[in-house]
């Protein structure tokens, strides 16, 4: 099917040498950026190894999943047993809790005086000699629980503790007044306490299972950190958006046209040509979505140009336009509404005052009771900690500023420097390749025909590295240098884009030359027809002809749909055989072959790949790219997508966990992954100008797809207009597309977004400046709150202090260093408390100042 | 409540008031079965009976945490470890999910405080993070989480953490307590 005077043609052809490069690629990239080994991947590999002794292209993945998956679930459930039995536990405890904080409430009462020394009676139904009994033996007990608990519990937090424990004393005291038996009040007890707080775990656990693969991805957070996690919460963000786009397509335009139009073989453009009947069963034809897959739902020639199909009177062109409008206007939204959200996100923050101390003492989750998940509890707060240090480190940096900015100016000179010079090759070489193409490629050498496939390989394996080489100058935080180089390597591949287009253009080109042809040889051909009828003199009035023979055009929307379904196949491909090779046969090779080598395998030169998180981005973000350029000509690219990135979900996942090893410096990604979303957009962009380009200037093939016959595509929406709507409607409607009224709209539109965008930044210096007045209030509750301990602690140091003057040491503050906020803070304390506040004079106070560093005196 | 005193007499029962009969014999069980050659099966006459550390551990609620031995150490009267049944029904208590933030702030602190000085000081801290990321971090990145959690948390200036100073961070924790 391919077209010999194309450039394209050759893409598909070089895809192995494609392949073959990249592999290559990888791993002298490995030569200069080799990691260290780390252990922890040995027993998984050795593990993953002896479960899959052949590797199957196709079935390695899949067994392994079935494998990692059962062991998932077998872990799950032991979790879920492990949390029933807490769950129990907890629900044990808490009454014996209750038994307790009704003890420490009785002591509370003895202690204001009630004390009786009761002597023990042994009558069993005596309310009275019970309840002694019970005081007894609380005493006992909380002889004991004095020893645990610190003096430093609070009368007032005594007090609440009372209230609590009377609420179930309460509950229990109403249970016991009801004549049910034992185990029913066992079972009413249990359930309203269940109520009040396990509910919502059970139902936020519920919730963590519902998300797809967030196991999986938490598992990979725990030992790679957030930054590879990312890659995969915005694969699975791409996959539900993939699925949304599948569905349109699938729902609206390929089910229907399958199930109500007309069957295959009965109008030409259904049925598969004569002199492509011998081979279109072919695999190798089929393999290339040609043949029997060319005709057939699968793609746009396929779609009869019937205004209404089926009992239902579904519009077919109407929804097949509307269906590739709708994709495109809905990722639109989705990318903007998601951008917006981010936005929002990391405009409020977290309040990390106490960030270290909080991931020292509150990260280990005590219902842990798993080895396995115990173990990546572990990594994960490893990891956890390393991306804090590295903040740490990253912020207390200050090396010559001068110096750095230097660096950094040179460094993006020489990358300008760089994209400048790939882009005129990449420009030269495509002219080239235009000229050779019109001479015919048969006269020119095999380098000369594969020029411009060889140039964008070669530019896209060792521009990477080169732009790594120079980042290292730059010095930037490890996230910063990510999106750095993620925008790089996205502006290199923006001229692989380019020159996509240039040549899908051309092609169509060619294609719409050789239309006219056919379209002027189809009246010869006619004529002749219809003079042989004539001539031999049938009776017979139509005539029957086989659709197989029927001269048809050559459909460059069909066209074009295959190109882009080949080149999705051919990237997923090479994306998944580099996978196995460059990541999974190397992890193999580097753990066997360390035993018989003259040098350390895992430590030395191969080692172990890391996971290539802003390649794998940049390969998601334009393998959507093609989808969104392609899903117009070939409605089957969304339901493919999907296909494709559920496998990879799946392969990537357990590459990354069984043969790649964690980055040396692990950094926090941003949670809102809003750089990914900026190129997403960029990319949709890019892809939405060629096809609207081609929607309005390119008039539709005449013999096949939705829209055969008319002059443009959209003129089904005027044709729908005027047939379908009431006469009043489409004069609305022409009046409402008027120039006239457009303009001044698309002005409003304008004048709209000028005004929301100031108001917003309005509004984001206001936040700001929120901000800085909640972290000072924050200081001084800090001091308000700390106060009745620090003066606690000082009577009980002086006891036998009265009404004297004496002095307290403020706890320090950062931010508050003004010391007349103290003082009314403290003075409003102590009148709430009906003490009497007696500064010192002010001499007395500043010689205070100046022999401590911060000290507010006072005396009651 | 009188239907099954095999092994807790009517004023024990009564002492433990609200926990209901079958949880006490349930804590009972899992008491006894760490240790069935120790522990007895009548607890009638409350006899003085301790579990070892190393016997407590083992416990599958245990067995996981980097910090078990501090924990049953917490607990244990005598401060080495072995928990008498008494003991080991506050343990639970503390440990379960309904018990007071206030309470768990307590026994939190002594749990982190290693050396038993009502601070928690720098080796503490050290000792604390070793135990988390079981030795992963250098010297030098645990010496900075020190000083950084030191500067965070510590209020008055000692360069260690009193337990009002803990309470204060804590208290404020999206993770404590879930």
């Amino acid at each position: 099917m391919l077209h010999k005077n194309s450039t394209l043609s050759y893409c598909l052809q070089s895809t192995k040498i494609h392949c073959l490069l990249l592999v290559f690629a990888h791993t002298v990239r490995e030569f200069f950026f080799y990691r260290k080994e780390y252990k922890l991947f040995y027993q998984k590999i050795l593990l993953i190894c002896l479960f899959i002794p052949f590797l199957n292209e196709s079935m390695s993945f899949l067994g392994d999943e079935q494998f990692e998956g059962g062991n998932k679930e077998k872990r799950h459930r032991e979790k879920r047993r492990d949390g029933s039995k807490d769950r129990r536990k907890r629900a044990n405890a808490k009454r014996r809790e209750r038994s307790r904080a009704d003890r420490e409430n009785e002591e509370f009462e003895e202690r204001l005086g009630k004390r009786e020394k009761g002597r023990r009676g042994r009558v069993k139904n005596d309310q009275e000699a019970k309840k002694r009994d019970e005081q007894d033996s609380e005493d006992k007990e909380n002889s004991e629980d004095k020893e645990v608990k610190p003096e430093s519990l609070s009368p007032d937090e005594l007090e609440k503790l009372k209230e609590a424990v009377d609420e179930k004393k309460k509950l229990i005291q109403s249970l016991r007044g009801k004549p049910w038996p034992m185990k029913k009040k066992l079972v009413t007890l249990q359930e309203t306490l269940r109520i009040q707080s396990h509910d919502d775990q059970d139902f936020e656990n519920f919730k963590t299972a519902c998300i797809p693969w967030e196991m999986k991805i938490k598992e990979i957070e725990s030992h790679f950190g957030s930054s590879v996690a990312s890659y995969f919460i915005f694969l699975r963000w791409m996959y539900g958006i993939n699925m949304i786009l599948f569905g349109l397509t699938f729902g609206l335009v390929m089910v229907p046209e399958a199930l109500m139009g007309r069957p295959y073989g009965s109008i030409p453009r259904k049925t598969v040509p004569r002199a492509e009947e011998a081979s279109a069963m072919d695999f190798a034809v089929l393999w290339d979505f040609g043949g029997y897959a060319q005709y057939s739902v699968l793609f746009y020639g396929f779609y009869s140009n019937q205004r209404a199909i089926g009992w239902l009177k579904f519009r077919m062109p109407l929804s097949y336009f509307l269906v590739g409008v709708g994709t495109v206007a809905y990722s639109y939204m989705v990318v903007i509404r998601t951008m917006a959200r981010n936005a929002n996100e990391s405009g409020v923050g977290d309040d990390n005052s106490f960030n270290f101390s909080w991931k020292m003492f509150t990260s280990w989750d005590y219902l842990i009771g798993n080895p396995e998940t115990a173990d990546n509890k572990f990594a994960s707060i490893t990891t956890c900690f390393k991306e804090a240090i590295l903040e740490e480190q990253e912020s207390r940096k200050d090396d010559n500023i001068h110096l750095t900015r230097f660096l950094r100016v040179l460094a993006n000179f020489l990358v300008l420097c760089c994209l400048a010079g790939s882009g005129y090759l990449i420009y030269f070489v495509v002219r080239r390749s235009q000229k050779f193409a019109l001479d015919g490629f048969e006269n020119h050498t095999w380098w000369e025909r594969n020029e411009v496939n060889m140039v964008m390989s070669l530019l896209g394996m060792f521009c990477p590295m080169l732009f790594d080489v120079i980042s290292t100058l730059e010095n930037y935080h490890p996230r910063v240098a990510l999106q750095w180089q993620l925008g790089r390597i996205f502006a290199l591949f923006l001229g692989n884009l380019y020159t996509f287009i240039i040549a899908l253009m051309d092609e169509i080109n060619v294609k719409r030359e050789e239309e006219n042809i056919v379209k002027f040889n189809i009246t010869m051909w006619e004529a002749s027809l219809y003079n042989g009828t004539v001539s031999e003199n049938f009776t017979a009035s139509p005539i029957t002809i086989h659709p197989a023979d029927v001269p048809r055009g050559p459909c460059w929307e069909t066209m074009v749909g295959q190109e882009f379904v080949r080149l999705i196949i051919s990237d997923t491909m090479t994306t998944y055989i580099t996978l196995l090779i460059g990541d999974f046969l190397r992890a193999v090779l580097v753990r066997f072959l360390n035993h018989c080598w003259c040098w350390d395998l895992e430590a030395g030169f191969p080692s172990y790949s890391e996971f290539d998180v802003s390649g794998n981005v940049l390969g998601l973000i334009f393998n959507q790219g093609m989808i969104w350029m392609g899903a117009f000509y070939a409605p089957c690219l969304p339901a493919l997508n999907v296909l494709r990135l559920h496998v990879s979900m799946y392969l990537q996942c357990w590459a990354v966990m069984c043969c790649n090893v964690p980055q040396e410096r692990v950094f926090k990604a941003s949670g809102s992954n809003n750089f990914y979303m900026a190129m997403l957009l960029v990319i949709l962009f890019l892809s939405t100008l060629p096809n609207i380009y081609t929607i309005v200037t390119i008039p539709p093939s005449f013999d096949c797809g939705p829209f055969s016959g008319k002059n443009r595509m959209f003129d089904v929406i005027h044709e729908t207009l005027e047939s379908d709507f009431p006469a009043w409607f489409s004069k609305v409607f022409s009046y409402a597309s008027n120039p006239g009224l457009v303009l001044p709209f698309i002005l409003l539109m304008v004048l709209a977004i000028y005004y929301l965008q100031s108001t917003s930044k309005s509004y984001k210096e206001a936040n700001v400046e929120l901000k800085k007045k909640l972290q000072m209030v924050i200081q001084i509750m800090k001091i308000i709150l700390l106060l009745p301990t620090t003066v606690n602690n000082w009577r009980n140091n002086n006891a036998s202090f009265q009404g004297q003057e004496g002095e307290i040491l403020l706890p320090k503050s950062r931010q508050l260093e003004n010391e007349s906020y103290s003082c009314l803070i403290i003075q409003t304390y102590c009148l709430r408390r009906k003490e009497r506040v007696t500064f010192f004079s002010k001499k007395t106070y500043d010689n205070e100042v100046k022999k401590k560093s911060f000290p507010v005196v006072f005396s009651f | 409540m009188g239907n099954k005193q095999t092994t807790f007499t009517e004023e024990q029962l009564e002492a433990y008031q609200v926990m209901l009969e079958s949880e006490e014999q349930r804590l009972h069980g899992r008491f006894r079965e760490l240790a069935p050659h120790l522990v007895p099966l009548d607890y009638t006459n409350n006899p003085d009976v301790k579990v070892p550390l190393t016997l407590i551990v083992t416990m599958p609620e245990l067995k996981e945490n980097p910090f078990r031995e501090r924990i049953v150490e917490t607990f244990s009267e005598d401060g080495q470890g072995n928990l008498s049944f008494n003991d080991f029904v506050d343990m639970f208590s503390a440990l379960c999910e309904a018990s007071p933030r206030e309470l768990k702030t307590i026994y939190a602190f002594k749990i982190y405080d290693f050396n038993r000085d009502n601070f928690i000081c720098k080796e503490d801290m050290e000792k604390t993070l070793n135990k988390l990321t079981k030795g992963d971090l250098t010297a030098e990145e645990v010496a900075l989480v020190c000083n950084k959690a030191i500067e965070e948390a510590d209020l008055d200036g000692d360069s260690k953490l009193s337990f009002a100073d803990f309470e204060n961070m804590i208290s404020k924790a999206p993770d404590f307590l879930r």
